[in-house]
C-alpha cells in the first residue's frame, strides 16, 4: 500500500526555482517525519534536472521530474494534466503549492479534478490526530489560515478525502538546508503533448528581477500611515541609511503613496524575518503583523500607547515619529561612530 | 457578438468588521456584517460589458448565495447586465470552493453556450482565489487568471495581459475561456439612472413570495407572470432545477471543514517601554548592542 507521501510542487520560472518551493520542502520534510512518510518533489519544466537535484538539499526523498521543451513556461492545461495524472497514480496524502500566481492558478484546478480539499494561504501546517464530529482521524493535516480579512484564524481539516492540499505564501515557512540529505533519486516521467495543451500561447513574458531585497535585509525600518507625509517618510530613509537597513511600509503607507508597493510588508506584501524591525507610525493590524512578527527584535514607535503593534514589540516608544527618529539617529551616530 | 457569463458574489464587508461581529465563541456573526458586492466581481462585470460595447453580444450575471444575494443581481442590472440568475437552495449552504465551483459549473451548463466566463480573482471573505480555476476545470475549458487588460479579440482568440510574479505575460487563448480579473484592471461603470429606474423592482420568486405573504399561491403565480411580462423577474435555480448530485453540494460536498476558529485579539503592551528622549534612545541602543543587533 501507499506510504504517507508528502509532495511539494516545485515551481520554476525561466529555469530558476522559486524560493517558496524550497521553503515548502523544508516544511514538508517535517510533516513527512511526523507521520513516518516520504517527501517527494514534483519538478516540471525544461532542462530542470538541476532543480530536481537541488531539492534533495531541502529534504526530498525522491524527485519526480517531467522535462520537455513544451513545458519550459508554465501553462495551466499541461501542468494541470500532469499533476492530475501523477496524483491519480500515486495517491499522495499531502500536496503543498506556493501561493504564487502560478501556484494559485494550478492548485485549484488540480483539486477540482481530483476532488481534493484545498486550503489557501496557510500560515502554519501541522500533523495531528483529530476528533471531528465524534470520529477519530489519525494524522490529519491541520491547515491554519487567516480569513475574513485577517480578523479570524481558522484551522481547516479535510478529514474525509485522501489528498489534502494547501497553498502557502513565500516567506511564511523557513527554508533550511538538511544536514544529511538523502541520496539523489530522480524518477523521470514522460510527457506527451495533446491538442488542448496548446490552446493558450504565451506570446510575451516580462519579468523584472526585483531590485529590493526586503527578505534578505537584516534590518528593516518600516513606516505607516501615521507618518502623515512623504516628507516624514524621508526620516525613515535617513535612519535606514545610518543603521544599515532597508525601508518598508504598511499597506496604508503604500496606498497613500508614501512608498512603493514592492516594499509592502504583510499578508498581501512580503513576509520578512529580519534581526531588527522598526515599526514607525504603524498601528499593527493583523495583516501587517502576519508579515513581520517573526522578526528577532521589534521596536514600535507610535503616539498611541494602546496601538496593537506594541503587543508584538520587544521595545516600545510612545511618541511622535517626527521627534523620536531624529533623536534616534543622533544618538546612534554619537554612540557608534 | 460574444456571450459572457459573469460570476458575482455577495460578501461581508470585511474591511469594516467591528468587535460586535465576533460571537463569544469566536465565530463570525455574518448577519451583523454589511453585505456588499465583491469589488473584483464588479470589475469582472465591467470587462464583460466592455466586450459587449465593442463587439456586441450579451452579458449574464449569476450568483450562488442566500436570498439576500439578489441585491447584487439588481446591481448587475443597474450596471448593464442583460440577464441575471440566482443560484439558491438550502442544499448549497456551507459550500467550500470545491462544492461552490461544482454548483456554478452546473448552472453555467444549464445557461448554455458562452464565449467567456468572467470572475473576480478572489472574494474578500474566503480570500482563496480558487473558485474561478475550479469552475474552469469542471467545464474543461482553459483559464487566464490575474487578467489586467484585454488587448483584443480576433479569430476566435482573446489576447490578454496578465500579472505573474515579478512581471506580466501577454497570452492568447482560444475561446471559450474563463478569465479572472484583478482589482485595478478596469473601473466599474456607475449604476445608470435609467437602468435603476427600470430594474429596481426586479424580484426573485422568494422575494415575490415575501411580498405576497398571506395571499394565496395563485396570487404569487399571477405576480410572477406579471413580473416576467415586465422583464423584472429574476430566475432562481435550485438543486432540483440544476439536477445536481446533492452529495457534491453544500456542506456535504465540501472536503474542507473548519475545525476551529479563533478571533484575533490585538492587544497593546510591549515587553519594555523606552522613553522618547535622548536618554531613552541611549538605553535602547545599548540594549540593541547587547542583543547583538548592531
Ligand atoms: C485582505 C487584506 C489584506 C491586507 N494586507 C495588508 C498587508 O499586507 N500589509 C499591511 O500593512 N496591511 C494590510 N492590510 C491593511 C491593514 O488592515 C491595515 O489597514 C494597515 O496595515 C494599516 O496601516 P497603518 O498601520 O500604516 O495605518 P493606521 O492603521 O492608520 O495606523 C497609523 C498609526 O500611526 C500612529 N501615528 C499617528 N501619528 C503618529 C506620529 N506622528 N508618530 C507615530 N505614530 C503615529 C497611529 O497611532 C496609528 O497607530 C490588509 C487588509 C486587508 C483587508
Ligand atoms: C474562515 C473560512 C475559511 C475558508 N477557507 C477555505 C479554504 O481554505 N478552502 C476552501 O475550499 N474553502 C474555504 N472556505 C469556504 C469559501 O469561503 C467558500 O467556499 C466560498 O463560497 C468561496 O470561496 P471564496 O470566498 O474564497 O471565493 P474565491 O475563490 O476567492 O472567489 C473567486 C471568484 O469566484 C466567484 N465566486 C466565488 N463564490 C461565488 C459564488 N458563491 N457565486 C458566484 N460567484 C462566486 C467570484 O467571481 C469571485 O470573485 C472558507 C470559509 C471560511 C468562512
Amino acid at each position: 500500500m501507499h506510504k504517507n507521501e508528502v509532495w511539494v510542487f516545485v515551481e520554476q520560472r525561466n529555469g530558476k526555482p522559486a524560493d517558496v518551493s524550497f521553503e515548502l520542502l523544508s516544511k514538508g520534510r517535517k510533516l513527512a517525519d511526523s507521520m513516518k512518510g516520504v517527501l517527494k518533489a514534483i519538478v516540471i519544466g525544461h532542462d530542470v534536472k538541476g532543480i530536481a537535484t537541488e531539492t534533495f538539499k531541502y529534504g526530498a526523498n525522491e524527485a519526480i521530474l517531467v522535462d520537455h521543451p513544451d513545458l519550459k513556461l508554465f501553462r495551466t492545461m499541461p501542468y494541470t494534466r500532469i499533476m492530475n495524472d501523477l496524483i491519480k497514480q500515486h495517491n499522495p496524502r499531502i500536496i503543498l503549492f506556493g501561493a504564487t500566481v502560478y501556484g494559485r492558478d494550478l492548485a485549484p484546478r488540480v483539486a477540482s479534478n481530483t476532488k481534493s480539499g484545498l486550503t489557501a494561504d496557510c500560515t502554519d501546517l501541522k500533523i495531528s490526530d483529530v476528533k471531528y464530529l465524534g470520529k477519530d482521524y489519525p494524522q490529519l493535516l491541520l491547515q491554519i489560515r487567516p480569513a475574513f480579512g485577517g480578523n479570524i484564524v481558522a484551522t481547516i481539516i479535510t478529514p474525509d478525502v485522501h489528498v489534502q492540499m494547501a497553498t502557502v505564501r513565500e516567506g511564511v515557512m523557513e527554508m533550511h538546508p538538511c544536514e544529511k540529505p538523502f541520496p539523489v533519486k530522480i524518477t523521470e516521467v514522460a510527457y506527451k503533448p495533446i491538442d488542448i495543451d496548446g490552446i493558450l500561447e504565451v506570446i510575451e513574458q516580462h519579468v523584472e528581477e526585483s531590485k529590493v531585497n526586503l527578505k534578505g535585509a537584516p534590518i528593516i525600518v518600516a513606516g505607516g500611515y501615521g507618518l502623515g507625509s512623504k516628507e516624514n517618510f524621508k526620516l525613515l530613509h535617513d535612519l535606514a541609511h545610518v543603521i544599515g537597513g532597508e525601508v518598508a511600509g504598511s499597506r496604508a503607507a503604500v496606498d497613500a503613496g508614501f512608498i512603493g508597493s514592492e516594499r509592502q510588508v504583510g499578508q498581501t506584501g512580503v513576509t520578512v524575518r529580519p534581526k531588527l524591525y522598526i515599526a514607525v507610525g504603524i498601528s499593527g493590524a493583523i495583516q501587517h503583523r502576519a508579515g513581520m512578527q517573526e522578526a528577532k527584535k521589534i521596536i514600535a514607535i507610535n503616539t498611541d500607547p494602546d496601538a496593537p503593534i506594541f503587543g508584538v514589540s520587544h521595545y516600545g516608544i510612545v511618541g511622535d515619529a517626527a521627534q523620536v527618529i531624529p533623536l534616534l539617529i543622533e544618538t546612534y551616530k554619537h554612540k557608534l561612530k | 457578438m460574444f456571450k459572457s457569463i459573469v460570476l458575482v458574489k455577495q460578501v461581508p464587508d470585511t474591511a469594516n468588521i467591528t468587535g460586535k461581529v465576533m460571537k463569544d465563541d469566536g465565530t463570525v456573526n455574518r448577519s451583523m456584517l454589511p453585505a456588499i458586492f465583491n469589488y473584483e466581481d464588479k470589475v469582472a462585470l465591467e470587462f464583460a460589458l466592455q466586450i459587449k460595447d465593442t463587439y456586441g453580444g450579451k452579458v449574464i450575471a449569476i450568483t450562488m448565495g442566500p436570498a439576500r444575494a439578489a441585491d447584487i443581481l439588481r446591481e448587475c442590472l443597474f450596471m448593464g447586465a442583460d440577464e441575471v440568475y440566482a443560484i439558491s437552495d438550502r442544499k448549497f449552504a456551507g459550500a467550500d470552493t470545491l462544492a461552490t465551483s461544482y454548483v456554478l459549473s452546473e448552472a453555467i451548463k444549464k445557461i448554455g453556450d458562452y464565449d467567456f466566463i468572467f470572475a473576480g480573482r478572489q472574494a474578500i471573505d474566503g480570500d482563496t482565489a480558487q473558485v474561478g480555476p475550479q469552475t474552469a476545470e469542471k467545464l474543461e475549458i482553459p483559464q487566464i487568471t490575474y487578467a489586467e487588460e484585454i488587448l483584443g479579440i480576433k479569430d476566435g482568440k482573446i489576447k490578454i495581459k496578465k500579472k505573474i510574479d515579478g512581471g506580466y505575460e501577454i497570452v492568447q487563448c482560444k475561446m471559450p475561456v474563463l478569465i479572472t480579473v484583478l482589482k485595478g484592471a478596469a473601473e466599474p461603470r456607475p449604476f445608470q439612472a435609467k437602468r435603476i429606474m427600470a430594474y429596481k423592482g426586479a424580484k426573485t420568486l422568494t422575494e415575490l413570495e415575501k411580498l405576497t405573504e398571506g395571499n394565496s399561491l395563485l396570487y404569487v403565480d399571477t405576480m410572477k407572470h406579471e413580473y416576467e411580462e415586465r422583464n423584472l423577474f429574476i430566475e432562481t435555480y435550485s438543486a432540483d432545477d440544476l439536477k445536481v448530485d446533492e452529495s457534491r453540494c453544500g456542506i456535504k460536498g465540501s472536503p474542507t471543514k473548519v475545525h476551529k476558529v479563533e478571533s484575533v485579539v490585538l492587544s497593546g503592551g510591549s515587553k519594555e517601554l523606552i522613553e522618547p528622549t535622548r536618554d531613552g534612545m541611549g538605553i535602547l541602543i545599548d540594549k540593541l548592542l547587547e542583543d547583538r543587533i548592531f
